[in-house]
């Protein structure tokens, strides 16, 4: 265990500067951080002096070092657009996103256990066939037309005319069909609940709830039918093994067998996959955070490319690249809890 | 940042005696912009943004009305006293946020710290001097006659000399100007305006509230309560606005016009804008683009009434030259010439009939439409047999290839920070020179020694009608010259709640002054 621990934190090093390698060799592909810190009309004189103020005329080994230098010591650089230090950006921003994806994640849960599990006992139902229509469909939509879409329907309103009005069911379909919107179409509204640290929480509030609503739904669309069609696929898999005739021909209830012994043996692969995807969603935050101005790191990121802050983006990349490593320490952790058959190291056995 | 401000507005609180509020103003406003100000230090940058924050929260010397005139704000009056020297006469009573009391030593204060600026500084380099005569009179004295005086007094917001002097718990001066990492004026503000922020999260948003003792009583703005939200995506600010979450934002995207006008509950509002779109021909690059003939040719083949229809949907005024209307040298008789035919002749007698081949570069994030007005003109270039290689990129991407050169033909879009028409000549046709500074954006290379002459001269006429006329025929030359491709203006949009009355504080530099807002 300790050796394991030993081990993933050195690798956490290794993926750290590797990142920052990377980062830094881009740096001249991500624009003139000047560009954005002076008007068109300044001289290039005014520039020249600046860019040399900011360290940006050395070479790149030598602001690499710099650099490095203070990254050993926490710190990662003042981010050219908030002034601040970047670390400190990244923490004002990080529990926006944290809680976009608590809120994605939770919706995810609920939805795809369920399902995933009712349409792999009943795989020839109509309501399992109409899950699974559903799911391709969701799966090959972008998470941003899913959000637009959200927006149009449940923001903004929609009101269908389309059926004839006169008639009783035709009046009952274009209300069927129309919405009334009125859900928040952006931002986290203003009645967050201060927590502790940075953390301003919008789970406290109805407004912040609200709010919460249309963009963890568009972050959960993208995962949800990966994770039904993953239980699915596991659970039909488990149904067919050995132990699972045997405790049939044993006369076990049908619910004891599914939920006791076939579930738990189908959620193994579902916790790996499931650690792996939340990383992704992180990338996926960034869309989804466009779209709904959600004050997150995803939503910071981008501005920060277009603001060429480049001490930003380097931070950023370092601190999702240490999320990665971290999340999936502890999946591999987690995993050796519920399958005692995994050992975390090569030791002897 | 929260604290700071909080603690500041708290000592406000206790050293200004309340005083009965102008007019009633209680009304709220939520507004969306595509991003909120970057600092609260309004010398730190020159930008719409900026300005906008300025003509909110400090008032300007004099300001610009909706049809280009002068009004005066905290200045009540003016007077040429003789070529170089303009007095000036302060209005009275006026208070800061700070409680202190508005004189003539804080705008020679503010003055002195403009010329700090590195964003200012060369706006102001005309100016030697400001000489206070007593509390309420000042003369700001130039080197040269200067024509633009009033211009660029529109750019003297005064600052509370008091309020930014002295050092900082830290030893910094308070009135230091940085570009990066946090100043006093960074993050404190003390001005004459009809708002005070009272609270501003960077990126998130920022609450503004109405300055009890704003001298302003005439004042019709009812606002007491603006909260700007910046939201970037187009889309979703429209929508912010459709499904009620905002009143007011800016700018409207070309593609949402007809959904917003549809909408009964909101207003839209166009305005033709001041900023040029326009190509550069590189005549180092391209030989061929040292013959007028050929450059004539590529104007002539560039319809510039077709893009502003159809890739501008009407968003856009066509442009033959770069002095929108309302400038002094703009020039009634010069329209756009679209004629293949011409063109093609045109080329025939250069001896480029059988065309060549030229690289483009534009930028696809900058300007509305960018990346697709820059692939209808080299689809245009192509009827000429002129063949592009054309290469779009994002702005922060841009510019250090602009900066370069990089390409025969570049796109940029140009805003007059002097609202003048002699300040497009500086920066896009004058001869390049480094030392000076001069054209340094003309990415065209081109270069007419006699014109520059003429304008330099203009710059120096202080008498209007002649002025006008010296700018009137820099532009005609330019225009015969065909020194570079202009395309169009591009409009200006603001929408808002119908009971949001924003039509009347609009105007063409795009800063609302949101202290005259009528909310019904």
């Amino acid at each position: 265990m300790l050796a394991f621990l030993v081990q993933r934190i050195s690798q956490a090093f290794l993926v750290m500067f590797v990142i920052s390698v990377i980062a830094f060799a881009i740096q001249d592909g991500l624009g003139d951080p000047l560009q954005q810190m002076v008007g068109m009309s300044v001289s290039q004189e005014e520039r020249e002096a600046l860019r040399d103020e900011l360290g940006l005329n050395d070479s790149v080994v030598v602001q690499y070092l710099r650099f490095a230098g203070n990254a050993l010591q926490g710190d990662l650089g003042n981010s050219y657009f908030y002034s601040k230090p970047t670390l400190e950006v990244i923490a004002e921003h990080l529990p926006a996103t944290l809680e976009l994806v608590i809120g994605a994640s939770l919706i995810i849960v609920v939805f795809s256990v369920p399902i995933g599990v009712y349409s792999a006992i009943r795989p020839q139902a109509w309501l399992s066939k109409f899950f699974m229509g559903i799911s391709t469909v969701g799966i090959s939509i972008p998470v941003f037309l899913t959000a637009i879409m959200l927006i149009q329907l449940f923001s903004i309103g929609v009101t269908v005319s389309a059926f004839p009005e006169d008639t009783g069911w035709g009046q009952w379909l274009n209300d069927f069909f129309s919405t009334e919107g009125g859900l928040p179409s952006y931002g986290r509204g203003d009645e967050l609940t201060h927590l502790f640290g940075t953390w301003e929480s919008g789970f406290f509030s109805e407004s912040g709830l609200m709010h919460l609503v249309l963009p963890s739904v568009s972050l959960a669309s993208i995962m949800l039918p990966l994770f039904i069609r993953l239980i699915r696929a596991e659970m039909m898999e488990v149904l067919q093994s050995d132990y699972i005739r045997y405790a049939r021909a044993k006369g076990l209830s049908a619910g004891r067998i599914n939920f006791l012994h076939a579930l738990k043996n189908t959620m193994l692969p579902v916790i790996t996959v499931g650690g792996v995807q939340i990383g992704i969603m992180v990338a996926y935050t960034i869309l989804t955070e466009t779209v709904f101005q959600w004050p997150g790191v995803g939503l910071m990121f981008l501005e920060a490319i277009t603001r060429s802050d480049i001490p930003l983006i380097v931070a950023y990349l370092m601190v999702v690249g240490l999320i990665f490593v971290i999340t999936n320490t502890l999946v591999d952790l987690i995993y050796g809890l519920v399958n005692p058959t995994v050992k975390l190291t090569g030791k002897k056995a | 940042m929260k604290k700071l401000i909080t603690a500041f507005v708290g000592s406000m609180v206790l050293t200004a005696a309340p005083v009965a509020l102008s007019a009633e103003a209680t009304k709220e406003l939520k507004m969306a912009y595509d991003a909120d100000p970057v600092t609260l230090d309004i010398h730190e940058q020159l930008s719409g943004g900026m300005l906008q924050l300025s003509h909110m929260t400090f008032d300007p010397l004099v300001r610009w009305t909706s049809d280009l005139k002068f009004e005066p704000r905290l200045a009540k009056s003016w007077e040429r006293i003789d070529e170089n020297t303009m007095r000036f006469e302060l209005r009275e009573g006026v208070k800061f946020h700070s409680g202190n009391q508005l004189t003539s030593k804080d705008v020679k204060f503010t003055l002195e710290r403009l010329k700090q600026s590195p964003d200012y500084k060369a706006i102001f380099q005309p100016f030697s001097e400001l000489k206070v005569i007593d509390d309420y009179t000042f003369e700001l004295v130039t080197k040269e006659p200067y024509p633009l005086l009033l211009n660029t007094a529109t750019y003297i917001f005064p600052m509370d000399s008091e309020f930014y002097s002295g050092k900082t718990e830290s030893g910094e001066s308070k009135s230091a100007i940085t570009k990066h990492g946090n100043s006093f004026a960074s993050e404190n503000m003390s001005g004459t305006g009809p708002y005070i922020i009272r609270d501003r999260q960077q990126g998130v948003r920022v609450e503004f509230e109405r300055f009890d003792d704003y001298w302003d009583t005439e004042s019709p703005g009812n606002v007491g309560k603006i909260t700007l939200t910046p939201i970037k995506e187009n889309n979703t600010r429209v929508s912010a606005l459709l499904s009620g979450g905002v009143d007011f934002i800016a700018p409207v995207p070309p593609t949402d016009l007809e959904r917003i006008k549809r909408d009964e509950d909101s207003s839209l509002v166009t305005m033709s804008g001041t900023r040029i779109i326009l190509f550069h021909m590189n005549q180092e690059r391209v030989e061929a683009f040292k013959n007028p003939k050929v450059r004539q040719a590529i104007a002539y083949a560039i319809n510039q009434e077709g893009i502003a229809a159809k890739i501008m949907k009407g968003f856009a005024t066509p442009a033959a030259q770069m002095s929108p209307r309302g400038y002094q040298g703009f020039n009634e008789s010069l329209t756009p010439r679209f004629d293949v035919a011409k063109a093609q002749a045109l080329m025939k007698e250069a001896g480029y009939e059988d065309g060549f081949t030229i690289t483009m570069m534009a930028p696809n994030n900058r300007y509305v439409n960018d990346d697709k007005i820059a692939q209808a003109v080299a689809a245009m270039l192509a009827r000429i047999n002129i063949k592009v290689d054309l290469k779009t990129l994002p702005k922060a991407q841009y510019w250090p290839e602009y900066d370069n050169r990089a390409a025969d033909m570049m796109m940029i879009g140009w805003h007059a920070d002097t609202e003048d028409s002699a300040n497009f000549f500086e920066f896009l046709t004058f001869c390049p020179n480094a030392e000076t500074g001069a054209g340094q954006y003309n990415a065209g290379k081109y270069c007419n020694p006699e014109l520059d002459a003429l304008v330099n001269q203009a710059n120096v006429e202080t008498d209007r009608d002649k002025r006008a006329a010296m700018l009137q025929e820099v532009e005609q030359r330019l225009y015969e010259d065909a020194a570079f491709i202009p395309l169009h203006w591009q409009d200006l949009a603001w929408a808002s709640k119908e009971n949001v009355k924003i039509e009347p504080v609009l105007n063409v530099m795009n800063f609302p002054y949101l202290g005259d807002l009528v909310v019904e």
